[in-house]
């Protein structure tokens, strides 16, 4: 049998700095990304701001995978239901499936998601603006978190409104006679609108904590990452909904 | 915020505090353990009702009476849930990672302590509301562990598609949430809270197979979450996203739907195929590990066994029609899904293969740990030879709904599942109580379960093969053969009642080992894996399986946590 160990003493003993002596900004005393991460030497970084923003990354992103695979799930039934008819007697192929004109209000929505889109991106960028956050981090006032408030603010609003152009589309085509039960495209309307809308109804509660967040944490670096998974949250709703509007615009 | 880090809990917090209502992955361990034992007796139990019922189906149940056809299906239906969420996910993809997973990477606590712990009360919740399904009105459902619509869709199908369906669908609603939480924490937890040293090479097989399966998780169970919402809106909402366009209930004619019941097929199977292999790939990992360990050598070729596991887990997304070929799909997809089943063995093989190449001329250590082990080999082997044959859609269009199938995959995933699930335990009991199980219980219990699993199982191959048809509740009717098949039903019945008579010995020494066990002491089976380390988690120095009379002075192993020695001048590492 060949030996297989083929290490030895010379294994490079590094130190971990410890936690907390590490501002949470992207700068490394290595210069750059911290170069040192190599294959077979995994250095001892699992405890410095930067590592615990990633892991929380990681996990919303882990859950935004599987929620990216129930929208998809939601629009395979999309493509399955129209081709589901049935042939009649008199061998005529018999649809049941009734295109639904899209209330015009989607549109004015989905501007407004895309504009809380790129507020809550300004926002995220603000908390991560390396001078106002190393004097956060040095206790020097709260230059990032006072600059940031108002677009995450106006984030919010900018949520709710959209939650509440949404209602109106449903209140639309409730007055047209068409509900949840109605017909199978209204199935399918009334299922991936109500299902994006949940989700953007957690998102608020969110940014709402995100916002709380940022002026109640005492770590700068948690203050980041409740802002930082938030955005990413929001952002990955917005593409669900460009993804599904498209949808509901153009494959009737 | 961050919870402090996990010290061994202070003292002052009492038996709840720290056992039960607890962030520390060690004690969620053992209370998935615990769900999982009290799932694994009902699910056993309610086997054994159906093993009874179909040679004794006249003869009254103590407590009940005799059993009518709705109450098998709904025996059958929760004997397949329970087994297949509680034991064979809960167990390897939940208890073991908590027990090991954070030690094996060098690390002292989950990325996300308290989202783990969120999952296993979620997990809890699900079982309460699966088992309560038994106490509603009409009783537990009767549609199966796959639930296929309408009969799952329309209240009006039968006794227990009601209130009971309404908590299976819950159940399993509140399972998928818990189960993607706790894999996205296994997810961060290995990619990025590895201990300093632990680098991709480094990683134990058990893990690559963890992180593997949790990605599987939350494809799988999101797929689960998204159909089962669908099923819940035709059942409560009046849409018709599964029911069909007509069909006749009870005798009376019901339209309006329009539907595809083989939508739900395609779903719940996409779900239902990887599931499989999330029950199997920590298997699979273990049995690597165990095998290094006892037979005292190295993984054979460790970075093709990982490849090995990640394409398993890529493929086995792509063949869940296998599971359709009788269901009205698409005849050529059917030929597709034979290919994409019969590509997975591949992969699958190479595994086996490995694993039998490190037995050839390995100095065998035939400890309960590696029983269970080669018996999960061999049921692995015993159940996958019929895998290709049932991926033929011409075999399978007549073994489908028979017996061969229900042997197939109580061979493959079943008993290969519960006989790795054994070897974990009493491989980690140490690190649970610090003592061994008892040896001598440990290899009666092996052989009476590995003689009573092959009884119960290996002639429903010939059932099958002779027409034995499955879901039924009796066999009785025209069908001149059956009568031909009491024998060997007989005899599985006893084999089962064997094999769960065999389970008490277990059950026996996993209790009365706790108290009485030999002390196991630091690393009782010379190990080389992070979770034998003795204190806290020190750098990673090397591979994980270094075994052989090589690795090291004195000893025949070199623990991931050691230096190797300096070596001697002649002996250079080649």
């Amino acid at each position: 049998m060949p030996a297989t160990f083929t290490r030895h003493q010379a294994e490079v003993e590094k130190r971990d700095t410890g936690y907390g002596g590490k501002p949470p900004v992207d700068r490394r005393p290595t210069g750059g990304g911290g170069g040192d991460d190599n294959w077979d030497s995994h250095s001892s970084r699992n405890s410095g701001p930067r590592e615990l923003l990633m892991r929380y990354r990681l996990a919303v992103l882990s859950g935004l995978a599987g929620d990216f695979v129930f929208f998809a799930v939601l629009v395979s039934a999309f493509f399955v239901r129209p081709t589901a008819g049935h042939i009649d007697a008199g061998a005529n192929f018999v649809s049941d499936w009734h295109p639904l004109a899209i209330p015009p209000i989607l549109w004015i929505n989905t501007a407004i998601l895309l504009l809380s889109s790129l507020t809550i991106e300004v926002a995220r960028r603000q908390l991560f603006h390396e001078i106002d956050v190393m004097e956060e981090w040095l206790g020097l006032g709260r230059p990032a978190v006072k600059r940031a408030a108002p677009w995450l603010l106006a984030t919010i609003l900018l949520g709710g409104l959209f939650l509440t152009g949404q209602w109106i589309a449903w209140q639309q085509l409730s007055a047209q006679g068409l509900y949840f039960a109605t017909n199978p495209n209204s199935h399918f309307f009334f299922l991936v609108t109500g299902a994006h809308a949940f989700h953007l109804f957690l998102g608020l509660f969110a940014l709402v904590f995100a916002f709380v967040a940022v002026f109640r944490f005492k770590r700068v670096e948690m203050r980041q990452i409740a802002l930082d998974c938030t955005s990413w949250y929001w952002h990955a709703m917005t593409v669900f909904w460009i993804f599904l509007f498209i949808l509901l615009v153009c494959y009737q | 915020m961050n919870a402090p880090r996990a010290q061994p809990a202070a003292p002052s917090r009492g038996f709840l505090g720290r056992r039960i209502f607890t962030t520390d992955h060690r004690a969620l361990a053992i209370l998935y353990l615990l769900l999982g034992l009290a799932a694994v007796i009902v699910g056993t139990l309610l086997s054994l009702v159906i093993r009874i019922h179909r040679v004794w189906p006249t003869v009254p149940f103590p407590l009940y009476g005799i059993l009518r056809p709705e109450d098998y299906l709904a025996v059958v239906t929760m004997h397949g849930t329970l087994m297949v969420f509680f034991v064979l996910t809960v167990v390897p993809q939940s208890a073991f990672p908590n027990l090991v997973l954070p030690a094996q990477i060098g690390t002292d606590r989950m990325a996300f302590p308290r989202l783990n712990a969120a999952a296993f009360w979620l997990t809890l919740a699900s079982f309460c509301v699966l088992v309560a399904a038994f106490f509603v009105p009409q009783g537990a459902p009767i549609s199966g562990w796959t639930s296929y619509p309408p009969l799952s869709a329309i209240a009006a199908t039968g006794p227990g598609q009601g209130a009971g369906m309404d908590c299976w669908l819950f159940a399993i609603g509140l399972f998928c949430i818990a189960a993607v939480a706790s894999s996205a924490n296994f997810l961060a937890t290995i990619l990025a809270r590895r201990g300093p040293g632990m680098s991709f090479g480094r990683l134990p097989l058990t893990v690559w197979s963890w992180l593997t399966s949790s990605a599987l998780t939350v494809i799988a169970f999101s797929t689960l979450f998204a159909a089962a919402a669908m099923l819940f809106a035709d059942r409560h909402c009046g849409t018709s996203f599964f029911i069909p366009a007509s069909e006749v209930i009870s005798g009376i004619a019901r339209t309006g739907g329009g539907g595809s019941p083989l939508l739900w097929l395609h779903l719940f199977w996409f779900f239902g195929h990887p599931e499989v292999y999330i029950s199997i790939l920590p298997g699979m990992g273990l049995a690597s590990a165990l095998l290094a360990n006892f037979t005292r050598r190295p993984v054979l070729g460790y970075r093709v066994m990982v490849v090995a596991t990640l394409t398993i887990g890529f493929l086995g997304l792509g063949v869940w029609g296998h599971h359709m070929f009788v269901s009205g799909m698409n005849p050529y997809a059917g030929t597709a899904f034979g290919l994409t089943t019969i590509a997975i063995a591949v992969p699958s093989s190479a595994e086996v293969l490995t694993w039998l190449a490190m037995l050839f001329r390995g100095r065998m250590r035939f400890t309960t740990p590696m029983l269970f082990t080669l018996g999960f080999i061999s049921f692995f082997i015993a159940g996958g030879l019929t895998g290709p044959i049932l991926a033929q859609p011409a075999l399978d269009a007549y073994l489908h709904n028979t017996f061969f199938v229900v042997a197939h995959f109580h061979l493959v995933m079943a008993m290969a599942g519960v006989f790795s699930l054994f070897a974990g335990i009493y491989y980690w009991y140490p690190l649970l109580t610090g003592r061994l199980m008892n040896e001598m219980l440990g290899k009666a219990h092996f052989w009476v379960s590995l003689i009573g699993a092959y009884g119960t199982f290996f002639p429903m191959h010939f059932a099958g093969l002779a027409g034995e048809p499955r879901h039924y509740a009796q066999l009785a009717g025209p069908v001149e053969s059956f009568p031909s098949l009491i024998p060997v039903e007989r005899g599985i019945t006893f084999a089962a009642l064997t094999l769960a008579a065999a389970q008490l010995i277990f059950l026996f020494n996993v209790f009365s080992s706790a108290r009485k066990g030999v002390r196991a002491g630091e690393n009782p089976w010379r190990a080389t894996t992070h979770e034998w380390c003795p204190g806290t988690h020190p750098r990673t120095r090397g591979e994980p399986y270094l075994y052989g009379p090589n690795s090291g002075d004195t000893e025949d192993f070199l623990p991931q946590w050691e230096l190797a020695p300096p070596y001697p001048s002649g002996l250079k590492p080649e």
